[in-house]
């Protein structure tokens, strides 16, 4: 029994300390997480300053007014002090002060939406979420993937998402914050891998029975990988045309990964304008709203509700 | 209306906590209608969200019929004109004229419950029902819940009515004629809203 | 005939399910053997069934509230179990469509089901007597309110053995909710146990706003009411603005699922995010709901157990009208990944902060209360100074929650879960645990075992920090939240970790089980004849323990704060009269029962498409209502001799005391 304990704990303690290694969110592997650990580092700082004086206080003033200290001063009468309310008022708001303007820079900083400085050219990647497995097309290259998303490293990446199913969230923890996918609606992303490897992609909103398996690699691949890995995709069979997606789009758990050399034009438009294209009345003063005929709306915001202005 | 009532009691009452329960009946009944405003906030709220997605049918401007839509805001008006007469007549202690003036009431508030669910009757035959776009479902939505406030305000006007007959104009009967005619002209406010928002601006 | 009910929806498929229905059958015939056996059902029909006394409801609102407790604990029990099994690619005991399942009913029950009736239930119990009010403002409508609400939870509870329940999680987010991705009747007991404990509680908001704002004794004006009152007073407004969103957004899920309408839908224009918009916009003012009266629970224990005045009442009260007010516009900061923009963002991310600055006032008030105090270490302080320590980490990880680039990085995952858990439980529970302590001995004339009540919050308190605080590691892991099975070595010590602390919850709750047994056995022991064991300052404490039905013979005056410690200060009595008055008191009635019954009737009906039986249970349900209102003989007066009666057994017992 006593070995048992033992080597349970043992197994704790070695597990624990591992734990560093998978600490997903303090092991950025690109830019955008990296700025947004940062972020969570120098909230949780700032907000330590009055967490952890009220913390000790507590055990303090609990210790030091215990009933049995006859010692302690006792005045049952006081109950108020301008000066002591004006610290309780003060302080905490002094540091929501400092935080709101933290979070209005950070805000607009890290805004999914806000396209990445770069250099490098940005990737396109088209990203569909169905029951439950994940479509990347690649529109610039005209081909697809399912499971896998390969990227080039140091290259920003500009997803655009949607659902045709029921809202989930597109995630890659190591590579920064998520948006959600939602069906009829385009979502947008960017994000940059600054190292070589291999991340976990999840769908981060439970959209039902496959969610568990919902979950794809991240392959953030050097110059010549990522060309051997297109060209692994150039060379398979498959096509990727509104049958076979149709095919594709049928609910599976666990879907395996899928290569598809060739994909239809606008395929992704036609997913999405599936449920957009009925949304929209025609206007009644005759100024039609402009359809997808190009990409060109999804760089606005959209409003409240997601849905395009 | 509710100051009648809260005089009254106050008159009579003999010892403070349940002798003024007309009065705070009155202004719990006041409570509830404001959290049924919020009710009906959220379903304006739906509307405007819902308004242009028509899904390649009909939009507001193809529907709605504003004279006849005016038609049914006139019988509705009138009825609390009416129902406020029959307020005058219960702090007269006119028990005859109450319950004639409820009538007159009931009727205006049947004819447009009528012309409502004619509306709505002729709009699903044409095949533009509830469930042809998002812009119809929260019309129905929105216009049908007025509706069904204004069906259980029948209902209840019917049940207060016999009871007035049966009772006569008692320290019950009195406050829930004051509590209806509340809910009456509530019903009335949210209906110009509906007719402004809905059927004005969806003509313009 | 029976619309899509079949013998098929019973899952005798499903042997853990069976089996708890076995149990919980056993249960339920043993307990009303007992009654029958002890002839108690004309007792509990005539006392408590048909009761429309504010303190019996409570009463009743909490029991309910334990019983359902331990409903969503073994659902919790079960998920931890699931998911310290399934972490390396097995794929655990339960599968998908069972799992799916239990979050959601422990979501739902316990923010439904446990936290809303345990709130409701203190207000109820303890509200009038610190306004020295006879009852409630309706005290009928009081009762219906109750058994609306025991509809809900019915309608959970059924759907456990007939049918199932929803598989969306707790807010049932379409269009995963809608006909098309749930076409059973899961979320169709969803909406109809929401729906219509919602209108209880939406009835209970007009009650306790009303009865708080015209029924307080004479001398107590707003700014000399307990803070508890004030406390429960914000919560109405909260009620009364909060609820109808919700009941408006399930009438549109509804609508879309019975109808065929597109308020939600994917297709012909639906809009799923309005959804999602409304339903924060109730759900944010809700959790406000659960705390606010827990804050005020604190702040009454934190006074009593200093002996002395509560610190900053004026800033305290005017923090807690700031929380209500703000709560209504947070409510996008549950959805910053709903790719709003970033002035949006932004703004909805500051506002709640903002929060955090009265939070922290209320916080420090209380410190600065125990401040040369006398401080008590009994059971309900414990809660406080637990609750003090876990609820300040779980307000900087919300508000950390609150800055949309951590968010990005934090949303849906096992950090949120922690978050939340951290602030519901060491802040709600704890505060109802707490309340449960401190006001038992009030409501029913003897204390809790003291003993068993401290092993009880060790056993909460650490089981918590090992049951949550695994889960902030494991969000930075980004494990996220509802997965039925993963494929990761290195998140299973974690969640064995989280088992532990279940385990160590588990005793807590046992020793609470086992405190409610040993106490009401020794009650003769444990009795209170003072009517104010714990040296109390507000004017519960006034009267006898269990107060006679009508509270108070003669409505105490008010002139001070405290107003009952400074009737003891002043040395004046509360008791002795000589002229006692006839007392004007409501008459019990079934009829909030049986309207409750119909309504249970008609929502069953209308999950199981079964339309004349839901017809006629929403008839029978006016016709019931219609009735009652024929019914005059609804109040009476309890005679002079009587009340002289009762106050001078209660004097004889004060002087044995």
């Amino acid at each position: 029994m006593k070995r048992i304990i033992g080597y349970g704990l043992t197994y704790l303690a070695t597990s624990v300390l591992l734990a560093g290694c998978n600490l997903i969110v303090f092991n950025p592997k690109g830019q955008v997480a990296k700025d947004e650990r940062d972020l969570i580092i120098l909230a949780t700082g700032l907000m330590l300053l009055v967490v952890i004086p009220v913390i000790v206080m507590m055990f303090l003033f609990a210790w030091r007014y215990r009933a049995t200290n006859k010692k302690a001063r006792y005045s049952p009468r006081w109950a108020s002090s301008h000066k002591i309310e004006a610290v309780v008022w003060g302080v905490p708001f002094l540091i929501i002060c400092v935080l709101g303007w933290v979070t209005w820079e950070t805000t607009h900083a890290l805004d999914p939406y806000r396209p990445l400085d770069s250099d490098v050219p940005p990737v396109n990647v088209q990203v569909v979420a169905t029951d439950w497995k994940w479509l990347f097309i690649y529109p610039d290259l005209g081909i697809a993937s399912v499971n896998e998303l390969a990227v080039p490293v140091n290259t920003p990446v500009n997803f655009t998402i949607t659902s045709d199913a029921a809202m989930t969230s597109f995630f890659i923890p190591a590579l920064g914050g998520q948006i959600y996918a939602m069906a009829g609606m385009q979502t947008k992303l960017h994000l940059i891998a600054n190292e070589a490897g291999q991340y976990r992609g999840i769908a981060a909103n439970y959209n039902g029975r496959g969610f568990s398996d919902m979950h794809f690699s991240t392959l953030a691949l050097n110059g010549a990988d990522y060309d051997a890995w297109l060209n692994k995709v150039r060379n398979t069979p498959q096509q990727l045309d509104q049958n076979s997606y149709a095919e594709l789009a049928k609910p599976t758990v666990a879907h395996p990964i899928t290569y598809y050399s060739k994909v239809q034009e606008r395929l992704f438009l036609d997913i999405v304008d599936k449920y957009e294209g009925m949304n929209k009345a025609p206007r009644p003063k005759g100024s039609q709203v402009q359809r997808n005929s190009d990409d060109k709306r999804v760089d606005q915001q959209p409003s409240l509700l997601a849905e395009e202005r | 209306m509710s100051n009648i009532v809260l005089e009254k009691d106050i008159a009579h009452s003999h010892e403070q906590g349940h002798e003024d329960a007309g009065s705070m009946r009155v202004f719990g009944f006041w409570i509830y209608l404001m959290t049924d405003c919020i009710l009906f906030a959220t379903l304006f709220a739906g509307y405007a969200v819902l308004r242009d997605s028509v899904a390649g049918g009909p939009s507001t401007v193809d529907i709605f019929e504003l004279p006849y839509v005016l038609a049914e805001t006139a019988l509705l008006l009138l009825s609390s004109i009416t129902y406020g007469y029959a307020m005058l007549a219960m702090n007269r202690n006119d028990k005859a004229h109450v319950l004639r003036w409820l009538a007159v009431t009931f009727m205006l508030g049947c004819g447009f419950i009528a012309m409502e669910i004619n509306e709505f009757h002729h709009l699903i035959a044409e095949g533009y029902g509830p469930d042809r776009s998002g812009f119809l479902t929260a019309f129905f939505t929105l216009v049908g819940t007025h509706g069904a406030h204004v069906l259980s305000g029948l209902v209840w006007m019917a049940i207060l009515m016999a009871q007035v007959s049966s009772r006569g104009l008692t320290n019950t009967n009195t406050t829930r004629l004051s509590c209806l005619s509340l809910f009456w002209h509530f019903l009335d406010v949210v209906w110009i809203c509906v007719f402004t928002v809905v059927y004005l601006l969806g003509v313009v | 005939m029976f619309g899509k009910l079949s013998w098929d929806a019973v899952p005798l498929h499903e042997p853990i399910v069976m089996y708890t229905l076995a149990i919980v059958g056993l249960m339920g015939f043993a307990l009303v053997g007992t009654v029958t056996w002890k002839r108690k059902w004309g007792y509990l029909w005539r006392e408590w069934f048909t009761s429309v006394d504010h303190k019996k409801i409570g009463c009743m609102y909490i029991i309910v509230a334990l019983v359902m407790l331990l409903r969503g604990f073994s659902d919790a029990i079960m998920m931890r179990t699931q998911q310290a099994m399934a972490s390396s690619g097995g794929p655990g005991y339960l599968p998908p469509e069972h799992y799916d399942q239990i979050f959601t009913a422990h979501g739902v029950i316990m923010i439904f089901f446990m936290a809303m009736p345990f709130v409701v239930g203190l207000m109820n119990i303890v509200v009038p007597l610190q306004i020295g009010a006879r009852d409630v403002a309706y005290p009928f409508l009081n009762a219906l309110s109750f058994w609306l609400f025991v509809v809900g939870a019915a309608l959970v509870n059924i759907s456990l053995g007939v049918g199932e329940f929803a598989r969306t999680g707790w807010v049932a987010y379409p269009p995963l909710s809608e006909l098309g991705y749930s076409p059973g009747v899961g979320v169709d007991y969803y909406i109809w146990s929401l729906q219509i404990s919602g209108i209880g509680t939406l009835l209970t908001g007009v009650n306790f706003f009303v009865t708080i704002l015209k029924m307080r004794t004479e001398g107590m004006t707003l700014f000399k009411m307990p803070v508890f009152t004030w406390n429960a007073l914000c919560t109405s407004v909260l009620i009364l603005a909060a609820f109808p969103i919700l009941t408006a957004t399930l009438l549109m899920l509804t609508l879309d699922r019975y109808l065929g309408m597109h308020f939600f839908t994917n297709e012909a224009g639906g809009n799923p995010m309005m959804y999602v918009n409304l339903i924060w916009a109730w759900g944010h003012p809700e959790v406000y709901i659960l705390i606010l009266p827990a804050f005020g629970i604190f702040s009454e224990i934190a006074a009593t157990f200093s002996s002395k005045r509560l610190f900053g009442y004026v800033s305290l009260v005017w923090a807690t009208i700031a929380i209500t007010i703000l709560s209504f516009i947070v409510w996008l900061h549950h959805f910053f990944t709903m790719g709003a923009g970033a002035n949006v963002n932004a703004f909805f991310g500051i506002m709640t902060m903002i929060i955090a600055v009265p939070t922290g006032v209320k916080i420090f008030t209380w410190l600065f209360t125990m401040y040369r105090g006398r401080v008590r270490f009994e059971t309900p302080m414990l809660w406080t100074l637990g609750f003090i320590v876990t609820f300040s980490i779980g307000g900087m990880t919300g508000v950390l929650l609150a800055v949309p680039g951590a968010d990005f990085l934090l949303h849906n995952s096992l950090f949120l879960i922690a978050h939340f858990h951290n602030v519901i439980i060491g802040g709600a529970v704890f505060g109802y645990m707490a309340g449960l302590t401190y006001w038992f001995p009030k409501a029913f004339g003897f204390r809790l075992n003291d003993r068993l009540g401290r092993i009880a919050f060790w056993c909460w308190l650490t089981g918590f920090y090992f049951a949550f605080m695994p889960s902030y590691v494991l969000g930075f892991m980004g494990m996220t939240r509802r997965l039925n099975h993963f494929d990761n070595p290195a998140w299973q010590p974690w969640l064995l970790l989280e088992l532990v602390g279940v385990g160590i919850i588990l005793c807590g709750v046992s020793a609470q089980a086992l405190q409610l047994y040993v106490s009401i056995r020794n009650r003769a022991k444990y009795r209170d004849l003072t009517g104010d064991p714990w040296d109390g300052r507000t004017l519960e404490w006034a009267t006898a323990s269990p107060p006679p039905f009508y509270n108070f013979a003669e409505q105490p005056k008010v002139n001070d704060l405290d107003a009952y410690w400074g009737m003891k200060e002043r040395g004046v009595s509360t008791l002795s009269h000589t002229d006692y008055r006839a007392i004007h008191m409501p008459r019990n009635t079934s009829a909030g029962l049986v309207i409750s019954i119909f309504a249970l009737i008609c929502s069953f009906a209308l999950v199981w498409h079964i339309w004349w039986l839901a017809i006629f249970g929403l008839v029978a349900s006016v016709v019931a209502m219609v009735v009652r209102s024929y019914d005059e003989d609804i109040d009476y007066f309890v005679p002079a001799q009587e009340v002289a009666r009762i106050e001078k057994a209660r004097l004889k017992d004060l002087a044995e005391a």
